[in-house]
């Protein structure tokens, strides 16, 4: 049988491909090696958000966003969705400026936004360090549990037909499907390649590197931190190119916990959580909220981003690979961007109006 | 900063580790002990005036207690956490001498207030907890049952009934053969007018605030026992984390070790049960072997090989006579709590195919425990390996995981009794 499409990777940019694909009607099989989620999507922070650096970067967040928060009421509660908004704080005066420039450029994009002053800031993170310039707030942001998600997403395209090969790795992207590890074949008229960092395994030449990060969870403490809250530098950290950088960065879980990032680092494939990055993430959390030094912290681990030299994904078909597209390299943001990109896929395949322009995401644009 | 003065750092100071400083320190080594207890003694002598701890006290090692190793930031180096300190330590060699904790058996009930552990009822009751007239049902496997029994029933617990899931003929071919007859009999016979019964096992704990019976199961027989406590105790699990974490290998869930109780890391030993579950004697021996080797002194380790040889024995027949049935694979129901940190019923679990699966999906494994007791008991219903170290080994203050290299702090909390 030739299935309509195959789609190689199970983590949330796979699993939203085979679910916008399967809403399409469209036939999907989705290949994975080892456990559906087993990659970024289950080491991600799962923070649902705007980002506005560049236009291209505004429209894919402010798609996927607003998408999620749409969904929001099919969820089960094991996603643990919560429209907690994002808090970015500037950590001097001199800050300011930049905070009002974002908040101006969203509401004039009709995204909610407002500037919160030292005070207003205070109120609404009173374990943030007294005196705090101001921040701000983005009340529609929200945060969910990324491997429950993309669970979920999966398990919609599921029920609409899809199957979902696990303990499955691809070799080699045909034009007329895809060759498997253990020497069989799978035909398809088109492949979705959804394989987050390990992408350059499978098409060569693409400039897409992995990006560690650390994150530290700690024990139950509801209430201590209310929204996700991020230091305005985080955007330095996120954007630069610098081979190492943290950045304050903090989410409140559905479960009281509190989930502390981040860390940046080019250049480094093991996966072991290091000593050295967690102290000064963590002292950088400290920085800001002085009080969270005392929380109990059960557990630190690592993950890595798909990054490509403009932080956007890469979306599209690719040169010399009839019937291939590419949907990878997501960064930090791919629980939020997920979702255009799979709607971007799923209007290539079909041949519908795609949700957004995808021009800034197409793969020939390196 | 680094604290880098030692030769030697031995990791628990129960009688694997207190053998192992005494051995090297002895033979001229500066040996530091760290225990996550205040006091030397592991799990059976703590508090207590053993010859062992008194040997250790004159050998020249210093103890460090209220201490406990979190990490391995980088290789040789062990991050070290107490209740106001933080600091880094390199060791030359390491001995890795951690223990084990209770297996935990899930069945309807289990997490009512009242349920505990055989072992941490014993250490509540040494630390001042009342339990004179109080009715105890003692349930398990193994014989760590009977001592705990004779232990609570010394404190003046009505100990009600004693229900050991081995089938009689297995227990007594494994008594009769085993160098512990005496120390059996003994105990036996102070337990003389309990009811003894063999092929038995908790079904169900029942209670409305905390446990008030416990329904028994002995071959078709099911009955209800009225209780204060049900104390369980269903075998010991290998404390085996930090060796995984320095980057040991396992063999069937225990530290592979070799001829000197050297580790497939070169340079790091362990003695005791995380290299498998074999009790106190074994472990005092493995412990002198890796202290003798840790300090180089390969000949003096060599003349305890053959009597290392007769306990590895006597663990094998320990672990044969002892293991658990698999109708306990069938006690939990699908509405059980399997996972206590994160109250994950069995139900959420099953349907997934691996621990990873099921963690990332249902949380189990992910509280303050970070699976240290629903690793084993998954591993146990559904055969699943539980693998992923992380650190810290242990819940800390968000504040210990920076470096301020506080080294010089940690000699306040040095203690050199002898
Ligand atoms: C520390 C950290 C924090 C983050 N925080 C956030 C956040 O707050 N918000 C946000 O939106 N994003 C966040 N992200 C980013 C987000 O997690 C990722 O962008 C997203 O998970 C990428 O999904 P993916 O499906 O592309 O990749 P993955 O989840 O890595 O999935 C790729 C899959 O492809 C499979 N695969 C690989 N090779 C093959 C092959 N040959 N054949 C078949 N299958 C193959 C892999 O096994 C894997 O399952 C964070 C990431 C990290 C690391
Ligand atoms: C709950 C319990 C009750 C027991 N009761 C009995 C009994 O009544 N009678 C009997 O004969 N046997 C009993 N045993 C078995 C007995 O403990 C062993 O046979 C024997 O003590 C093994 O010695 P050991 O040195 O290997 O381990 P242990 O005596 O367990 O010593 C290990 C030590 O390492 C320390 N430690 C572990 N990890 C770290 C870390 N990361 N950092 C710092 N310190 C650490 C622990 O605090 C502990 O003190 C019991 C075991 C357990 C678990």
């Amino acid at each position: 049988m030739t299935a309509d499409v195959i789609v190689i990777g199970a983590g949330i940019v796979g699993a939203a491909c085979a679910d916008a694909l399967t809403q399409g009607g469209l036939r999907v099989v989705v290949i994975e090696p080892s456990l559906a989620v087993s990659g970024a999507t289950g080491a991600g922070m799962g923070h649902l958000l705007i980002l506005d650096e560049n236009e291209a970067e505004f429209s894919i967040t402010r798609y996927s966003r607003d998408r999620w928060n749409q969904m929001a009421m099919e969820m089960p509660s094991s996603l643990e969705y919560e429209r907690c908004g994002t808090i970015w704080i500037a950590a001097v005066p001199e800050e300011l400026p930049l905070l009002k420039q974002r908040c101006a450029f969203l509401q004039s994009r009709q995204v909610r936004a407002e500037i919160l002053d030292s005070q207003q800031l205070a109120e609404a993170e009173p374990n943030l360090r007294p005196g705090l310039p101001g921040g701000l707030f983005i009340p529609d942001d929200a945060i969910l549990y990324p491997p429950a998600a993309a669970g979920w997403l999966l398990k919609r395209a599921e029920q609409r037909g899809a199957a979902v090969l696990t303990g499955k790795r691809v070799t080699h992207i045909q034009a007329w499907g895809v060759e498997l590890e253990d020497g069989s074949r799978l035909e398809a008229h088109h492949v979705v390649c959804a394989t987050g960092m390990w992408t350059p395994q499978l098409i060569g030449g693409l400039p897409i590197q992995p990006r560690k990060g650390h994150l530290v969870i700690t024990d139950r403490y509801p209430g201590f931190v209310r929204h996700a809250v991020m230091e305005l530098g985080y955007l330095k950290s996120a954007h630069g190119r610098e081979s190492e950088s943290v950045a304050f960065n903090v989410q409140p879980r559905k479960t009281g916990q509190v989930l502390i990032g981040s860390s940046r680092q080019f250049g480094v494939t093991d996966a072991r959580p290091e000593s050295r990055i967690i102290s000064s993430m963590v002292q950088r959390a400290i920085d800001f909220m002085p009080r969270i030094a005392q929380l109990s912290a059960l557990r630190a681990w690592t993950g890595f981003r798909a990054a490509t030299p403009d932080r956007l994904p890469m979306v599209g078909p690719v040169a010399n690979r009839p019937n291939c597209l590419l949907c990878a390299g997501h960064e930090g943001i791919g629980i939020t961007t997920c979702l255009a990109s799979a709607g971007l896929v799923s209007a290539f395949i079909l041949g519908d109006r795609p949700p957004l322009d995808p021009k800034p995401y197409a793969v020939e644009r390196f | 900063m680094i604290e880098s003065r030692w030769d030697v750092v031995v990791v628990g100071a129960g009688p694997a580790g207190l053998a192992a400083a005494c051995m090297a320190a002895e033979a001229g080594r500066r040996v530091v002990v760290l225990d996550e207890n205040p006091q030397p003694g592991g799990q059976i002598w703590r508090g207590e005036d053993h010859h062992w701890i008194r040997r250790f006290s004159a050998s020249g090692s210093t103890f460090r207690g209220a201490c406990t190793v979190v990490d391995q930031p980088e290789p040789g180096v062990l991050h070290v956490v107490g209740r106001n300190i933080s600091y880094h330590l390199r060791f030359k060699r390491l001995v890795i001498a951690t223990g084990a904790r209770e297996r935990f058996m899930p069945f309807p009930g289990w997490t009512l207030p009242g349920v505990v552990g055989a072992g941490g009822l014993q250490a509540l009751v040494k630390s001042g907890w009342p339990l004179a007239g109080k009715r105890v049902v003692v349930a398990g496997a193994g014989p760590l049952l009977l001592q705990a029994a004779a232990f609570f029933r010394s404190r003046g617990a009505r100990l009600t009934c004693l229900a050991e899931q081995t089938p009689l003929r297995r227990g007594l071919s494994f008594a009769l053969r085993s160098g512990k007859r005496l120390q059996a009999i003994a105990l036996l016979g102070r337990l003389c007018d309990v009811p003894y019964r063999w092929s038995c096992w908790p079904v169900r704990a029942s209670g409305q605030e905390r446990v008030e019976s416990v329904t028994l199961r002995q071959g078709d027989r099911m009955w209800t026992e009225p209780c204060d406590y049900l104390a369980c105790s269903f075998g010991l699990v290998p404390n085996t984390e930090l060796a995984q974490l320095v980057g040991c290998e396992l063999v069937d869930g225990a530290v592979r070790v070799d001829e000197q109780q050297e580790t497939t890391v070169s340079g790091v030993y362990c003695a005791g049960e995380p290299t498998g579950i074999g009790g106190v004697d074994l472990a005092l021996i493995q412990g002198q072997i890796a202290g003798c080797s840790a300090a180089g002194s390969l000949q003096r380790a060599s003349a305890f090989f053959e009597q290392r040889a007769r306990w590895i024995e006597f663990r094998a027949r320990l672990q044969a006579a002892f293991a658990l049935r698999q109708e306990l694979r069938q006690l939990p129901d699908p509405e059980t709590v399997v996972c206590r940190c994160e109250d994950v019923p069995l139900k959420e679990i099953r349907p997934h195919s691996c621990w990873r699966s099921a963690k990332l999906q249902t949380r189990c494994g992910m509280g303050p425990c970070q699976g240290r007791i629903c690793g084993p008991i998954v591993e146990f219903l559904f055969g699943w390996k539980v693998d992923s170290v992380r650190p810290p080994l242990t819940p800390v203050r968000l504040e210990q995981l920076v470096n301020r290299g506080s080294a010089a702090t940690a000699d306040r909390h040095d203690s050199h009794p002898g």
